[in-house]
This record gives structure tokens, sequence and C-alpha cells, in this order.
């Protein structure tokens, strides 16, 4: 079947399967980005911006997105030109093996849409889901907060 | 001590920062293959069968099923899962596939598809009879008489001449004595004599395990692997399929965290076979599930401790019996025994010291490398025992650690009696900043000092455990690096050193960069990949920063040796003496004249203009020593006695690694390493069923920390400098996942008095073991 999808802001016309889950379109359709490491939206690295809410991809179906706008974290910035929050996660050390960054840095940017000036236990609340074995959280929470800030100012 | 360095001991950025957080890391599973195939593995839903037959006609016949692989068509060689060195201190008793499956998850057959769910169809059709043998599911049972066999093949044997007796399922066995235990500990004033058991636990990288192979253009064999030992991976492999090491590439691309679990080689050879057979490029990734199951686990344990004491506080005596449980395979099932010695022990100054230990088979889930690798489990009971001997004596237990803590300048028997499947090697302590951690950890705890609770129910308590760790397996592993320069003077940094995450990529090129008088900008590392970077054992042993750093420096200091070479033959230099040049900005200066080169300058003289030729190096390293990085940690915590709950309130690491070559690296290695800690001594904990089935191999039922679990957390690096380590660098890595356990359980007994030997700290068991001390 046919899906339309507006992935970073470009208009997707894609040819997917009724039981297709988000998660593999998007990889599918070279945002490698979105990563895999439960398929049972409990680690939060698939996680995604779908129509500006923070969700796990491996739990959506494609179908179910018709006309959706989905951000994955290639539309947050560059290398070159990188987001408050993704400088802030290099400069914090947030980043170590990095498999949960995509994920934790689109739960980050849903948080501060609604709220620039989060709390450290909102930060907490909003990370929740995003699951990292290598940082022990500590550089991620103070790298949301500075970015907060930043970006503020 | 402090030394002026410019690039090193700096938090320079990672230097695959920009890249992952953009989200432009490649991992393994990150490319697409044109016409690649899926492996699925059916796994044994028994702890202890034989295969009595196997039909795969039916699955075989399925559309879009292209091979499946048992062990009636793979070859049976006997090898080891677990990368290590050759010839490897674990036993040969894994084979591809196996008539005999020896715990619930062991592989049964392999079934490649066009798609994981035409695999997954495949698999139900597969009809396996299995003839359900008597499974043993504890060590303690396991070497008592009569307990079923568990490998009773007559192919296994393990390479190195060490005690090995599946016969009585006994995996291995290690004991040493120095002085006389025995009639120091029958001697002493003050005797505690404690058994404490480590429970399993996961690695959880957010990467599960995963393999991609293809032909090449040449018809060799590509490996992408999710691995810390790229190099052992090629010539486990190789043993494994009959495929010679010439033709198989092993590539570590980004990797998504490894723990320990990586440092084994688990898809490789079906993955292999699987692209043999259909010439197709093949996949393997392994589910969440699969990973819990099927992977590695840390070994469980019991350690007894015996200690023996004076009422001024010497300590007379020690012992350390540990019965370790390596599951269905010995991967890593002698050293991570030994290790609890090793690492442990020496901690101490003692004369008379007891090790013995056992590893024993089970129809569990198989053990491997985990992240402090013995040393977590036997932290837990040592620190703990420390604490009751200090009490009994009546000294505060900080300062009966004080007072009996190894120092700098000092030995342990210990070294010299325990290696890795060997005889250890001896070594006195160089750096240690003990001293100045705790230092630091009890002001930050404010010991000594009884908080209030937040409610009446509720009861504060502190605690504290002082650790040790190493810096690479000396005389045993070796690095090495191959550094080349580039006409705009910058130089590829090319190392087997395995990064997964750990920053070793930026680390390494900054070690580089001070020698060669540049920027880590300026150095463009690549790593582990076995056709274009040179031999490194892995990324294990905690060995990194020290042995490969050590090589890296060597071979930067060869570099710069050439470009003073070619400084000379070039016209300014010309009278100035290799002496009296050295490496800035980029530039080779004189102390002298004020003359400079551009290192672009350097580069293009030698690439061009007279006696051309490549300015390169390669040099490797091992080590003689392993020093030990050091570290104290203090928790307080609140225990709620009406429900056992124990809240963590402060937790204090300060570590002492040495230089830290990037101390924001070096922090968030220890950071991750408590968490990793915490969590396994509160929240993880495998559930099995009576048959040995794990009940909970899911991240909703096997609680890994979140950000909503922290607690406030304060750590920090203590400032020594170690001289044989690359700029005075030691390692970080897996030291402070140790502490948690006997730290928390010090806590508990402060808060509530009641000494709980076996984690996670569970609101139950804390709260049962309140009410028994109530009795
Ligand atoms: S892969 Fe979706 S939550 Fe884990
Ligand atoms: S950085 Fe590795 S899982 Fe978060």
């Amino acid at each position: 079947m046919e899906l339309k999808l507006n992935i970073n802001d470009k208009l997707h016309v894609l040819d997917i399967e009724p039981g297709d889950l988000l998660v593999d379109v998007l990889r599918k359709s070279g945002y490698k980005s979105v990563k895999i490491g439960c398929r049972e939206g409990t680690c939060g690295t698939c996680t995604i911006l779908l129509n500006g809410n923070a969700v796990n991809s491996c739990l959506v179906f494609a179908a179910d997105c018709e006309g959706a706008s989905i951000h994955s974290v290639e539309s947050l910035g560059t290398m070159a030109e990188p987001h408050p929050l993704q400088e802030a996660f290099v400069k914090h050390g947030a980043t170590q093996c990095g498999y949960c960054n995509p994920g934790s840095l689109l739960s980050a940017k849903a948080l501060l849409n609604e709220k620039p000036d989060p709390t450290e236990e909102e930060v907490k609340e909003a990370l929740d889901g995003n699951l990292c074995r290598c940082t022990g959280y500590v550089k991620r929470i103070e790298a949301i907060l500075a970015a907060s800030k930043k970006m503020r100012s | 001590m402090s030394k002026k360095f410019k690039v090193v001991k700096t938090s320079v950025e990672k230097v695959d920062g920009y890249s992952l957080v953009a989200g432009r890391g490649v991992f393994v599973d990150d490319i697409d293959l044109p016409g690649m195939l899926q492996i699925k593995m059916l796994t044994s839903p028994h702890a202890h069968a034989v295969i009595k037959s196997i039909n795969i006609k039916k699955a075989e016949a399925l559309e879009g099923v292209h091979t499946i692989m048992t062990h009636e068509n793979v070859p049976r060689i006997p090898h080891t899962t677990a990368g290590q060195g050759f010839p490897e201190p674990s036993p040969y008793d894994t084979y591809t596939f196996r008539r005999k499956v020896r715990f619930v998850g062991d592989r049964v057959a392999a079934v490649v598809a066009e798609t994981e769910e035409i695999a997954e169809e495949a698999m139900k059709l597969i009809e396996v009879e299995y003839d359900v043998l008597p499974a043993v599911f504890d060590p303690k049972d396991a070497i008592k008489e009569g307990a079923p066999i568990i490998h009773d093949e007559e192919d296994c044997y393990i390479p190195i001449p060490v005690a090995y007796e599946p016969e009585r399922n006994l995996c291995a066995h290690v004991d040493v004595e120095a002085g006389d235990f025995d009639k120091a500990y029958a001697e002493s004033d003050v005797q505690v004599d404690r058994e404490y058991y480590s429970h399993y636990a996961q690695h959880c990288p957010m990467e599960p395990h995963i393999c991609i192979g293809y032909p090449d253009e040449n018809d060799r064999l590509v490996l992408r692997v999710s691995t810390q030992v790229p190099f052992h991976s090629r010539r486990i492999t190789a043993q494994c399929t009959g495929i010679p090491i010439r033709k198989i590439r092993v590539i570590k691309p980004r990797i998504g965290g490894g723990f320990g679990t990586k440092q084994e080689v688990l898809l490789e050879d079906v993955v292999a076979f699987a692209v043999m057979r259909t010439g197709r490029p093949v996949r393997w990734a392994l589910t969440r599930k699969e990973e819990f199951i099927s992977s590695r686990t840390r070994h469980p344990q019991y350690v007894n401790i015996k200690i023996g004491a004076n009422k001024d506080g010497k300590i007379n005596a020690m012992e350390m019996k540990v019965l370790s449980n390596t599951g269905a395979y010995g991967s890593h099932a002698l050293t991570v025994m030994s290790n609890c010695g090793s690492k442990v022990l020496p901690l101490y100054r003692c004369k008379n010291i007891r090790f013995w230990g056992d590893t024993a088979y089970t129809n569990m889930p198989v053990a491997g490398a985990y992240r402090g690798y013995g040393a977590t489990q036997a932290a837990f009971a040592m620190e703990c025992v420390i604490s009751e001997v200090a009490q009994k004596i009546g000294m505060d237990t900080v300062e009966f650690r004080k007072m009996n803590h190894i120092k700098s300048g000092e030995g342990s028997p210990i070294f010299e009696k325990l290696g890795e499947g060997k005889e250890g090697v001896p070594q006195t302590i160089g750096s240690c900043g003990l001293a100045e951690c705790i230092e630091w950890g009890e002001k930050e705890i404010e010991w000594g000092k009884k908080n209030p609770p937040s409610e009446p129910h509720k009861r504060r308590g502190k605690g504290v455990a002082i650790l040790m760790q190493g810096s690479s397996v000396p005389e045993i592993d070796m690095g090495s690096a191959f550094i080349k320069m580039n006409e705009d003077g910058s130089f590829n940094l090319l190392m087997g050193a395995t990064d997964l995450g750990t920053g070793s990529d930026t680390v390494l090129s900054q070690i580089a960069a001070e020698v060669l008088g540049t920027t880590e900008k300026f150095i463009i590392p690549y790593s582990s990949d076995t056709d274009f970077t040179p031999f490194d054992v892995g990324a294990y042993a905690s060995s990194t920063t020290y042995l490969t750093g050590s090589a890296v420096l060597k071979t930067a200091e060869k570099v710069k040796e050439q470009i003073f070479g070619v400084a000379q033959n070039m016209g300014p230099f010309k009278d100035c003496s290799v002496d009296e040049m050295y490496l800035e900005d980029a530039q080779v200066k004189c102390k002298t004249c004020d003359k400079t080169i551009s290192f672009s300058d350097i580069c293009n003289f030698a690439m061009y203009a007279k006696d051309q030729f490549q300015i390169a190096a390669c040099e490797s390293h091992i080590t003689h020593k392993s020093p030990p990085p050091f570290t104290a940690h203090f928790v307080e915590v609140e225990v709620d006695t009406m429900t056992g709950k124990v809240d963590l309130l402060k937790y204090v690491a300060p570590v002492d690694c040495g230089t830290p070559i990037n101390p924001i690296l070096a922090d968030g290695q220890t950071q991750g390493a408590v968490v990793n800690g915490i969590s396994f001594a509160l929240t993880e904990e495998y559930f099995f069923n009576e048959k040995g089935v794990m009940l909970n191999p899911d991240f909703n039922n096997y609680k890994i920390l979140s950000t909503v679990d922290m607690p406030e957390l304060k750590t920090t690096l203590i400032d020594t400098y170690e001289e044989t380590g690359p700029f005075g660098a030691k390692s970080v890595s897996e030291i402070s996942i140790n502490g948690a356990l006997p730290a928390i359980a010090n806590a508990i007994y402060d808060a509530v008095g009641v000494r709980i030997n076996n984690g996670p700290f569970t609101p139950e068991k804390v709260y049962m073991a309140m009410k028994e001390l109530k009795k």
C-alpha cells in the first residue's frame, strides 16, 4: 500500500505493507539514526517525533501514520551546524557509544518544545524511557539543562 | 604529581561525538546490502537433552528458505567463544552445533532465509525429538558426586596446562597460598567467616549482538561485527569454519556498547557458514530476549571470606573461596574466577593469604566476561567482611581500611601467585591515590555524621567500599599502532584497539597529538579492521589506554624521529642537532635558532623532494605490570522499615586512574560503571522457573536504572602519575562497577542492622532480613 509521510519536512511517498512498523519503514527509507534496541517499546533507542511528540517508532504501525509529520535526529542539526542539544551532548560527554543518543535527543527536543525551562526532575521524567547503559545519565541530564539555558539566552 | 601537557589531560571533544549525535554513526546494521539473507536460531527448550532426531525437510521446503544448519551438516570443531589471546585460557567445549543441548537457549538449528519472518515460520516446521536428561542448576549441586555430567563428550579440552575435570562438572580450579593461613587465622583475636552470593546479570548494551557477513569481490569473507575483539573474532571464525585467516576480514564499525559481552565470538561462525553456503550477504541480529538468554551473563558466584585480625586492627590472615557458575559452557571460567582473588586480595596488607577457586558447569545460561570480571563479585564479599571485622574490633570501618590498605611501594604475594591461566607477575604499587580518594569521599558523604530520616519509620545509614582493579594483563596482552603522515601535516592513526563507545579513538588520538606537537583534529583515527589495522588483543581487561596508549606513544616517537631526520635533510635545519629540535603547533622548531618548518613542508619534502619515503611507523607494546587504579565509594541510604525499600540518597565515587588522558571521558566511564553497579545491586535479577527457563528477558521485567532512578552522584578524578603508563595514565573503565554491592550493603547494615549477603537488595529481601533480626 501507499503511504504519504512527511519525514524531516520532506514529503515521501512510500510503498509499504500494512503490518510494517514505523521503525522499519524509516530505516528502510535511509533514516538509519533510528536505532533498534528491543522492538518492544522498552528501550527508547527508536524514539522519533511523531507530530511533535516523542514516541517509540517500534510500537507504531506505519500505516497508521498517513500524512503524519515525522522528525528523526537528522532533522535536528548537522555535524557542522549542530543543534544546541547535540552540541551540549558532545561538550558534556553525554555521548559514549552514541546508540541511545538519537532517541534521547529527540525526547529532549520534545521536552524543550513544551517546556523551554525544565527542572532537573522534568528532564529526568521526560528521558525516563530512553535507556543508556554507558553514561550513567548524569552528563545527559547536565547537557539538556545546559542546552535549554543556551537556547533561552 | 602534576605534569604539563597540551592535548593530554584536556577534555577535547570526542572525535566521533558530532557524528554520533547527528545520527551519522554507522553501526553494524546501518548498511544495506542487496540480496541480504537473514538468520534465525532455533534454540533448546530443555536445560539438558540429547537431540534424538532432527528433521529439517519441511522447513527447507518452505519458499524463501535458503539453507538450514544443524549438528548433522556442520563440522564439529571444539573451540571456545571466549575472545581471548591464543591459546585461550578457556576450555574448547563448544561446537558450532551440538547433538547435546545444555541450557534453555542453546543452539539447535539455524535457518537462513529471505526474511526474518520466513525464517521464523521455517523454525516452526523443524521437528526435533529430544531425550531429556536430568539437569543441574546450582554450582554446589553440580560438583557433588552423582550430578548429571554436562560435558561428557570426549573431544573437549583446555588448550593450556591447567586443571580441567569435565567428568565432574569442574570447569576450572585454582588454589594458592602465601604464608600460613590456618595458623594465622587460628591465632587471630577476631575472626569472621562469611559467604556471599552474587547473582545473574546481563550487560544490556543498547545494541544487541549483530553480525553481517558477505563475500567480497575476491571471494574473501567480510564480517561486520559488534565485537570488542576483532582479531580474536577472525582467528576463532577461521578455527570453526576452516576458512584460512587470510580469507577473512573482520570490521568493527561503531559499536553500541559491550561491557564484556562482545568479547565473545557468538555469531560469526554461523554467519560465516551461511555466507559460504549461499554466496549471499547474511545478517544475524539477536533480539533483546535472545541477548538475555543466549548471549552471555556475569558469572554468578558464591564467595566465602575468612579474615583474622588482631585487636589493634592488623589483618593477620585472609582466605577467599570462590565457587563460580559458568553455566553450560566455560567461557572465561578460569580467568573470571582467578580475577576474584587477584584483583581483590592485594588491596589489603597481609602475609598469610589463601585463595581457592572452583568453577562449575551447570545447565544455566552461559557466563562470560563482564565489566569488573570477578572483582565485582569478590569485592562484594570482601568489603562487607572487612567492615564486619572492623566493627568486631570496635574500629571505625574507614579507619580500619586506612590502616590496612596497600600503599605505593608495597607489593602483595598474590600478584606473583595468581595470573591469567598461569602464575602472575610480581609487582609493587607505583602510583596510589587511594588515601586521597578516601579523604575526598569521607568529606563528600560527611562520614561519621548520622542524618535524621525523612520520616519516623525510615532509617538512614552510610556505607563504604574501597577497590582496586588492574590495567591490562601483564606479559600477555599486546597492542600496536601504525601512524603515517599526510601532506597537510595530518596523521593517520591505525590501531587494532576497539572503541565500542569507550572513547578510545579520542584518547589514543590525544596521545599521538601530544607526542607529535599537533592537535587531535590533525589525527585521523581508524580502529579495528583486520585488513588495515595492526593487531591488538582488543577492548578488555581495562587495557586500551594503558596498553595501546603506550603503543601509540612509541609509534608517535618513531614518527617524530623521522620528522627530525627530514628536517635535518632540509636546508634550514642542516646545522641543528636532533637534541635541540622539538615539535610544537604542527611545526618543527629548534631551541637554539628560531627557525621553524611546518609539518606540511616536512611531509611534502619527504614525499616529493629528496630521498623520498613515507613518514610512517608501527610499534607494539606489552606491559610488565598491571598498575591498579583505585577508588573509594561512599553511599548514604534511607531504608523504609515498613516496606524494606532502600532509597539511595547520595553516591560518591572519586577515582585514581593516574593521568586522565581525557577527564570528561574518564569521568563518564566512572559514572557509567557506578550506575551499572547500582542497578545490579538494587534491581537487576534473572528469574528462572524450575526447568531453567529465564522468565524475564525484557526491560519491563529486568529493570535497569533509568534517569528517574538516579541518586545524587558525585564523582571526581584524583590526580596521580603512573610512571609506567602513557603520560602517567592507568585504567578507568571497570573499577567503579565493583563498589555498589558492598557499599550499599554496608549502608543498609548501618541503617537497620541487617547484613544482606546476596543481591539485589529488593524491598522483600531487606524486609525479611529485618523481620528475621527482630526474632
Ligand atoms: S526499539 Fe523501540 S523502544 Fe526499543
Ligand atoms: S551512550 Fe551508549 S547507550 Fe547511551
